[in-house]
């Protein structure tokens, strides 16, 4: 309570002041008339010897005061009271700000969330994926042999190393066969994210069990959706893909798993296993899983220490198996952070859609700034008065920053507050593609950032105005009563360099935006290859028990049968016209390009080492997929119902397959080894039957990626998508596939039924998401830049309505006036044109990556977009030149 | 710009602490209240000092803060009801080391600008 006794204290030294003044001034003028003067004069002199009254009462005053804090407050009670009496520039100051910041806080958010913390684990910088090359072979993420896994474990490198693999379960125990998103992974996967769980515990980084272990780990979500939260649940049993299993533990509710996908980072349902027993194949080195894998390093390590590390290894490891790794291949070990695999390539798009929001943010402020400059004019005699009656520069300096301060801050508020509001609206207009966007929040941080943003904008926004306002001459303004005064001069040049400033940013934004706008557009329209109209996909996924004698549908046969009954179920579904099936590799577009592994083949004639094997993207399809979509033979045929287990393997080429790999030649008739994973399954000779046209399925951007697909009837998949093409309702279409699905196999589950136009649509989802940001942004600057040019001309008209009157008196045409002003406004368009267009080549050859069809230097979107900036320059100083025209010549001189 | 600015800040600032040096030099003679203070001053300088009368307001408040002077309403000789201002031990003690330390200012500036010292004088 001290400072409230100091306060009651420092009532009564003020009162003691102000009294002992009035003393002081009582008894000098006694004593003056005591030598003679009149009252009258007597009074006139104390006062004159004494000094400005006011003034030094308030430094004696100061004497007893946090100096600081309260003439803040005061000068805050002051910039209140001034922003209350200009309702409309206040409201557009904080509305400009309000955007500005609100903007940026909104992208910053999504920033903070993907790009600086990309990994919701500890250390996160100790994460590294592990990805095991041949360049020499040209083969990229070959994936990790068993052996191998534990000599990295055993490095010392590494605090824990892991594999996984997603994939998805059935789970046969509730009441309906539930799909749910699933890894496998080593036991020591939660070891290396380094999480525990909140019920139970996690699998032993230690166990060394060869198979899976009897027990799964399964999300929040799943303990609360599928178990109702049960608080027993640990040790219940799951049945999935018809082995049995118990639950271990229940992972926190904010525990999210990493990975490249939405679905992947999605995954409710853990198991483990050791890879090196049934089901996987024998832990040999030369059988590399084709898994994820991942490694938490040891504290202190930096990836590249470690990578040097890694190094040593693989060289020890290449000499002491030859055999295993013939050095044509010459294999590698590459360590990347793991965040860098996760948001790398989102990473420009937000970058860019930073730096944008960043653009408008600053033209915002130079908006505001431009407003107080305006301001600072009408304001010239009020800080002419106060500066005659004493008030130091840096006094009003500092009561002018307080006021932009609070614009600015205020700004800042409302923007977040419509962002707070807006927040659920706006979620859903970011693609669903984007890592950690579940993790998107207004959070502390994000608000920190709102105000340091709101509070240094206002600082540096407020400083030149508050400086220029503050600084005149006060007899000479006093005169003229504020107005045509040597400070607004300089003023006035300060505004047309912001204004010029605005419209160069504004223009740079414009021609990013234009720049996607024109990417978008073309990839929108491209040459699919392909029909994607009136299709609608499904997925389902087939039981993958860890015996394969349970397995119902081992062999392609068995499969087939299946298949074969589905989809003659499927066609019998109103309005379904034609059905194919296929893996989920050759879902056109439906992946993301880290998911697509390509299958190195051997062309007949040529030795497995002496030359490198060519990579193709293999796709598993049933004979009707090339029909539904639309896709046409060149050359050949196509597949056949004849085409089945027990007869040759054959497969059909894309002719960017044939080009690369055939050049000059026929491919029809020639003969290929697959490996990898194809080849494992079927190691026998694959035969080239047909040539079909290039479809862009895997990449709307690329037309050309070599691509092989062979037939499902020959070669079984567990994770299948139909097809139906016709005229089918996508939201009922799920319960009737569903329905003909579980006539066939009760245990089947039905997933993702989305039109084919959709998939394609989400393809584009991120480009679309920058694109539309961009474009808004630019509007936005667009409009600000108008509002400044149409600003700073009504102010020069108003200026010089003095000299227009004149000029009008004296006869000049009113046509001449409306020119002159307008030349005003082409002459700051031009200039900001100018500066903008240095700015926008830059820009836009950064930007270069994100584009697609469209050269960085685009000339027509270049002068497309100048022309714009031109156009909205001239509507905006046609309205102050119409009133300068119309101006009356008798009354303005008389206003004068 | 006008001359009013630079006049002012002539006037007032002598240089810091020297207003609040003189007062507190003054009080420890005699306890005094503001208007005798400031006619006390302008005789013992011969008016050479051109102090506003009002910034001893300030100087004062300063040092009755800082607790090296003391202030009570009391009646005058002259029958007014005035603020007396007494030093305090702290106080005397302050003037004590503002002295010795504005003496060594002094003499520093004297052999700085004596004629013997600067070389190329007039």
């Amino acid at each position: 309570m001290n400072w409230l006794k100091q306060l009651a204290r420092r009532r009564r030294h003020f009162s003691d002041l102000s009294q002992e003044i009035k003393q002081h001034l009582a008894e000098k003028t006694d004593a003056l008339m005591a030598e003679g003067m009149s009252r009258a004069q007597a009074e006139r002199a104390a006062q004159r010897e004494f000094g400005n009254v006011t003034r030094i009462e308030e430094d004696g005053r100061e004497a007893w005061m946090w100096p600081l804090l309260e003439n803040f407050l005061f000068d805050l009670r002051y910039a209140l009271r001034i922003l209350r009496r200009s309702p409309g520039f206040s409201l557009i100051a904080i509305a400009t700000m309000a955007l500005g910041v609100g903007a940026t806080t909104a992208i910053y958010s999504v920033v903070s969330a993907t790009l600086l913390h990309p990994l919701p684990y500890p250390s996160p910088s100790e994460l590294v994926r592990v990805e095991a090359n041949l360049p020499g072979v040209g083969a990229h993420d070959i994936g990790i042999s068993v052996p191998e896994l534990r000599d990295l474990q055993k490095s010392g490198t590494f605090q824990y190393v892991s594999l996984s693999f997603f994939g998805t379960n059935v789970f046969t125990s509730s009441a309906q066969p539930l799909r749910i998103p699933s890894k496998s992974v080593s036991p020591s996967y939660f070891a290396v994210l380094g999480v525990n769980a909140q019920l139970g515990h996690t699998f032993d980084p230690h166990d060394t069990t060869p198979g899976f272990l009897p027990e799964v780990v399964i999300s929040d979500g799943l303990w609360k959706s599928a178990f109702g939260g049960d608080p027993h649940i640990l040790g219940k049993t799951m049945r999935l893909d018809n082995d049995l299993y118990h639950v271990a533990g229940v992972m926190p509710a904010s525990f999210r798993d990493q990975g490249q996908t939405s679905k992947e980072r999605s995954t409710d349902l853990w198991a483990a296993a050791g890879f090196s027993g049934p089901p996987a194949p024998p832990p040999v080195r030369a059988t590399r899983l084709p898994f994820e894998t991942i490694a938490r390093l040891q504290p202190g390590l930096s990836p590249a220490a470690a990578q040097e590390r890694v190094d040593a290894l693989v060289a020890t490891l290449t000499k002491q198996y030859p055999g295993d790794y013939p050095s044509q291949g010459g294999w590698t070990i590459h360590l990347t952070p793991l965040a860098e695999t996760l948001v790398g390539n989102v990473r420009p798009s937000l970058i860019l859609l930073f730096c944008a929001v960043g653009l408008v943010l600053l033209i915002s402020c130079v908006n505001v700034a431009n407003l107080l400059l305006a301001r600072a004019s009408a304001r010239g005699r009020e800080m002419a008065v106060r500066q005659a009656l004493g008030a130091a520069r840096m006094r009003l300096i500092r009561q002018l920053l307080t006021e932009s301060l609070l614009l600015f801050v205020l700004g800042g508020i409302s923007g977040v507050a419509v962002l707070f509001c807006a927040r659920k609206f706006l979620l859903r207009f970011i693609p669903e593609s984007l890592p950690r966007l579940n993790d998107i929040s207004i959070s502390w941080g994000v608000l920190a950032f709102a105000l340091v943003v709101s509070v240094a904008a206002g600082t540096i926004f407020g400083l030149a105005p508050a400086w220029l306002t503050s600084r005149l001459a006060v007899t000479a303004t006093l005169k003229q009563e504020g107005r045509g005064t040597n400070g607004s001069r300089r003023r006035t040049g300060l505004r047309h360099v912001l204004v010029i400033g605005e419209l160069a940013l504004s223009l740079v934004l414009m021609i990013a935006a234009g720049l996607l706008l024109r990417s978008f557009w073309d990839l929108y329209k491209v040459q699919l290859g392909f029909n994607p109209t009136r299709v609608v996909t499904i997925q389902t996924s087939l039981p993958n028990p860890n015996d394969p004698k349970t397995d119902i549908y081992r062999t392609a046969t068995q499969e087939g049968v299946m298949l074969h009954e589905v989809q003659r179920r499927m066609r019998t579904i109103p309005g379904v016209e034609e059905t194919a099936v296929s893996d989920l590799a050759a879902l056109p577009l439906g992946h993301g390009q880290n998911e697509r592994r390509m299958t190195p083949m051997l062309r007949e004639g040529e030795k497995a080492q002496s030359n490198q094997p060519p990579l193709i993207d293999a796709l598993i399809v049933s004979p009707e997929y090339f029909h539904l979509l639309g896709i046409t033979l060149l050359r050949g045929r196509l597949f056949a119902e004849q085409d089945l287990e027990t007869t040759p393997l054959i497969a059909v080429i894309n002719q960017s397959a044939a080009r690369t790999y055939w050049p000059g030649q026929n491919p029809v008739g020639a003969r290929v080894h697959l490996l990898g994973r194809l080849g494992r399954a079927r190691p026998d000779w694959t035969t080239i039957v047909g040539v079909i046209t290039d479809a862009r399925t895997e990449s709307l951007a690329d037309a050309s990626i070599p691509q092989m697909y062979v037939d499902i009837y020959q070669r079984p998949f567990k994770f299948l998508t139909f097809y139906l093409r016709g005229q089918v309702d996508p939201a009922a279409i799920s319960a009737q596939v569903h329905t003909q699905l579980q006539a066939v196999d009760a245990e089947l589950p039905v997933f993702s039924a989305e039109t084919l136009n959709d998939v394609l649509s989400s393809s584009l989802s991120v480009r679309r998401f920058s694109m539309v940001m961009v474009a808004l942004f630019a509007a936005a600057a667009l409009l600000l830049a108008g509002l400044g040019i149409y600003g700073i001309i009504s102010f020069l008209v108003h200026e010089r309505s003095r000299e227009i009157a004149i000029r009008l008196a004296l006869g000049a045409p009113r046509r001449k006036i409306l020119k002159m002003v307008l030349r005003q406004g082409l002459t700051l368009a031009g200039a900001g044109a100018g500066v903008g267009l240095v700015g926008a080549l830059i820009v836009a050859r950064l930007m270069a990556r994100l584009l697609y069809g469209v050269s960085p230097y685009d000339l027509s979107t270049f002068a497309g977009v100048t022309a714009v900036l031109t156009a909205v320059a001239i509507a905006a100083s046609y309205v102050p030149a119409l009133r300068a025209m119309r101006l009356d010549p008798i009354s303005a001189l008389h206003a004068e | 710009m006008p001359s009013q600015n630079s006049k002012q800040t002539e006037q007032r600032d002598l240089f810091r602490g020297a207003l609040e040096m003189m007062v507190l030099g003054s009080l420890q003679r005699e306890p005094m209240h503001g208007y005798a203070l400031a006619q006390h001053i302008k005789q013992r300088s011969n008016h050479l000092l051109q102090v506003e009368e009002g910034s001893l307001y300030p100087a004062l408040q300063r040092l009755l803060r800082d607790g090296l002077l003391k202030a009570a309403w009391e009646i005058s000789a002259s029958n007014r009801k005035v603020r007396t201002y007494r030093i305090t031990p702290a106080g005397k003690k302050h003037l004590e080391r503002e002295r010795s330390s504005f003496e060594r200012m002094l003499e520093g500036i004297t052999l700085v600008l004596s004629p013997a010292g600067s070389e190329g004088a007039v």
